[in-house]
């Protein structure tokens, strides 16, 4: 029973840190894309060549993953998107989903379309028994990072100065130009962390979603269902929602396998009925 | 339209007047060479290509041709391409076939063409059923599953769990398993069903290792094989004494030596081996291994290298007679070592008649292998038994 529940944390924290750069995208900077998972893919694929091709230790591989998803963010951002900021939803959908073949054709074509398998340290695979329950090392990891991350960006948006700035960018970008935020800059800096959070999310994941080149079309689902059911406003929302949806999916897959993999649409379907702007909706109907 | 039938007409009259000693026999090779299945594809075609150079491409008197076909694993295109392969190269022979619906959709080309079908990979038991041409390279799911129930039932497990994935080939092998395994006075647990695309299996290991059964037998595509394993022992599910039992997909070769650890230990029931001890497959996974770029050879090579030789085999019987319907009769018995050990094909259900190994996974020279330890010679499918 607890060890389901640990489990479903554990999953929940995961699609937390992969989504939360697309609830910023999406909700702070009111962006459509869906080449998230892309850069959660170039993460992961990163990790995978750094710890099997160079021998590099898992724990320093797993901010260099980040940094590299989070430098090749900030690239297409100041090359790409920038062009497509102002135009209609629609552009910006067809326009990343084809961000997405390309990415999975360079990966097809580099690494091959096999799965990918990171070799852990041994310290990561065994069990701890915490009295009432047993945790695998690489999950209670997982919950670890995954918490500190939320914490550390919910207090960024809402306490810091950049946080006050990004958030005034995005309310009416004229005026916070008027007051001389650089609106441009602090886009591109939210982009690439957000985009850094999901090759994060690439490279821990990689051991319990699996990883190879059909990744971001697999998990997009996922990943617009954790911010649609969270509201795009803040880190809360999609937190609680991730955690929800990760629990839900796991112990229902625990408790009713032969109907397990629907349990999830069904939770959405009734939250969104309930609230239809997610679970914390954004003040300001945008 | 009418030239082109006026034309066909016309080659089909003039091929028995004479064995065209300079015609060349061609293959149409029809496989995914992108896409998500193009591992597949890739290996058949390296196998192909290897057992060209080491029996030389001159069968009978014939040239041996090779028309490579990307289908990119999508019914549609096989077929069409199967017409094209026919109606415009005039091929003599169709081999290939990475996943069961390509191969059905090639069947009623086969059947009207009257050019035998070689399905290397796929393994579902009712493809053969399709075209009286089609023939089986490789295996039938049933084939390893009842064996591998078999083998548990011999070693006194009682009670299993059975997880697989929620698609055609998961059902042939849950089907199978456990049918033969309750037959035995085996119980079985608990069937559980995996979706496909399952980003976590935590929950279904969980339940597996609550329910505490003597085995777990799963059944999950190769790639996502090493995962499962992994996920396995994390749990600490190989401590708790609950044997991991499979077919031979889960631990392909082809994968295997990247799987990691948690690999060590798996038993599972499958027709071949990269470290199966005999000097042919030796010769065949060195050749492999230098014309594929380093790759060790899975099952789907070692299938499709028969799939070439039975067809070599069957224009060497008919003395050079490259019609179909003589082909389809030379290739019914016809009985050869394979790198796996002693194949033959059934003249009755023209299915292959394979050898089936129970292999554990263990390290040989610092790599992980599947080291043979039972051997079940001439295994037929158990689907097609009569009654």
């Amino acid at each position: 029973m607890l060890t389901i529940l640990v489990d479903g944390l554990a999953y929940g924290m995961l699609l937390f840190v992969l989504a939360c750069g697309l609830s910023v995208t999406l909700g702070v900077m009111n962006f459509i894309n869906l080449a998230h998972g892309a850069f959660a893919m170039a993460g992961g694929y990163v990790a995978v060549v750094l710890v099997n091709g160079y021998g590099v230790p898992f724990l320093l591989a797993l901010p260099l993953a980040a940094l590299a998803a989070g430098l090749l963010g900030i690239a297409l951002e100041q090359t790409l998107y920038v062009h497509v900021y102002r135009r209609t939803h629609l552009d910006q959908v067809l326009f990343s989903i084809g961000l997405v073949f390309i990415a999975m054709a360079v990966v097809d074509y580099t690494q091959g379309s096999q799965q990918q398998f990171l070799n852990l340290p041994a310290f990561l695979k065994v069990r701890l028994d915490l009295g009432v329950v047993s945790v695998g090392a690489y999950r209670l990891l997982i919950i670890v990072v995954c918490g500190a991350l939320a914490l550390a960006l919910q207090a960024i948006l809402a306490r810091t100065r950049f946080g006050a700035r990004l958030r005034a960018s995005v309310d009416d970008p004229i005026a916070a130009r008027g007051l001389g935020i650089n609106v441009n800059a602090i886009f591109a800096i939210t982009f690439g962390v957000g985009s850094a959070l999901a090759g994060l999310g690439g490279a821990l994941g990689a051991e319990i979603l699996g990883l190879d080149p059909s990744f971001p079309l697999k998990f997009m689902v996922y990943f617009l269902i954790v911010v649609t059911a969270g509201g795009a406003a803040g880190m809360t929302g999609p937190f609680l929602a991730a955690i929800l949806l990760g629990v839900a999916d796991v112990a229902g897959k625990y408790y009713f396998p032969s109907i397990g993999a629907f349990i999830i649409y069904t939770l959405v379907i009734a939250l969104l009925v309930w609230r239809p702007n997610g679970l914390f909706a954004a003040a300001s109907g945008r | 339209m009418n030239r082109r039938i006026l034309f066909a007409a016309a080659a089909l009259a003039a091929l028995p007047l004479a064995a065209h000693a300079a015609e060349p026999f061609r293959i149409g090779l029809l496989v995914p060479m992108t896409g998500p299945f193009q591992s597949t594809g890739r290996a058949i075609n390296d196998a192909v290509k290897l057992y060209i150079k080491q029996h030389g491409d001159t069968v009978a008197g014939h040239k041996v041709e090779i028309l490579l076909r990307d289908d990119a694993g999508v019914p549609d295109n096989t077929k069409r391409l199967a017409t094209e392969l026919v109606v415009r190269d005039h091929v003599n022979a169709f081999a290939g076939f990475g996943l069961t619906p390509l191969a059905l959709a090639t069947a009623p080309v086969a059947t009207q063409a009257k050019i035998p079908e070689i399905v290397m990979v796929a393994a579902t038991s009712s493809i053969v059923n399709a075209s009286p041409y089609i023939f089986r390279s490789g295996q039938v799911l049933p084939q390893p599953a009842t064996i591998a129930a078999d083998w548990a039932l011999k070693h006194g497990i009682k009670k299993i769990v059975s997880v697989v994935s929620d698609y055609g080939p998961g059902y042939d092998a849950e089907k199978w398993f456990n049918d033969r395994f309750t037959a035995g006075g085996g119980t079985v647990v608990a069937a559980l069903r995996v979706p496909l695309a399952n980003p976590d299996f935590a929950p279904f290991l969980q339940r597996v290792k609550d329910a505490a059964p003597d085995a777990m037998y799963a059944f999950v595509p190769a790639g996502v094989g090493g995962i499962f394993a992994k996920q396995f022992v994390e749990r600490g599910m190989d401590k708790s004494g609950i044997r991991f039992i499979a077919t031979g997909d889960v631990t392909d070769d082809d994968n295997l030596g990247d799987m990691g650890d948690a690999m060590l230990g798996v038993v599972t029931a499958g027709p071949y081996s990269a470290a199966h001890p005999s000097a042919l497959n030796k010769s065949f996974v060195d050749g492999y291994r230098e014309i594929s770029g380093g790759h060790r050879a899975g099952f789907v090579a070692a299938f499709a290298y028969d799939g070439i030789e039975m067809l070599y085999r069957a224009l060497e019987k008919t003395k050079g007679n490259m019609d179909g319907t003589a082909l389809a009769e030379a290739l019914k018995g016809l009985s050869f070592e394979s790198p796996r050990g002693q194949i033959s094909i059934d003249p009755e259900t023209r299915e292959i008649i394979t050898p089936i190994y129970i292999r554990e996974v263990k390290k040989v020279d610092g790599a992980l292998y599947n080291v043979e330890a039972e051997t079940f010679a001439a295994v037929k499918d158990p689907a097609k038994a009569k009654p």
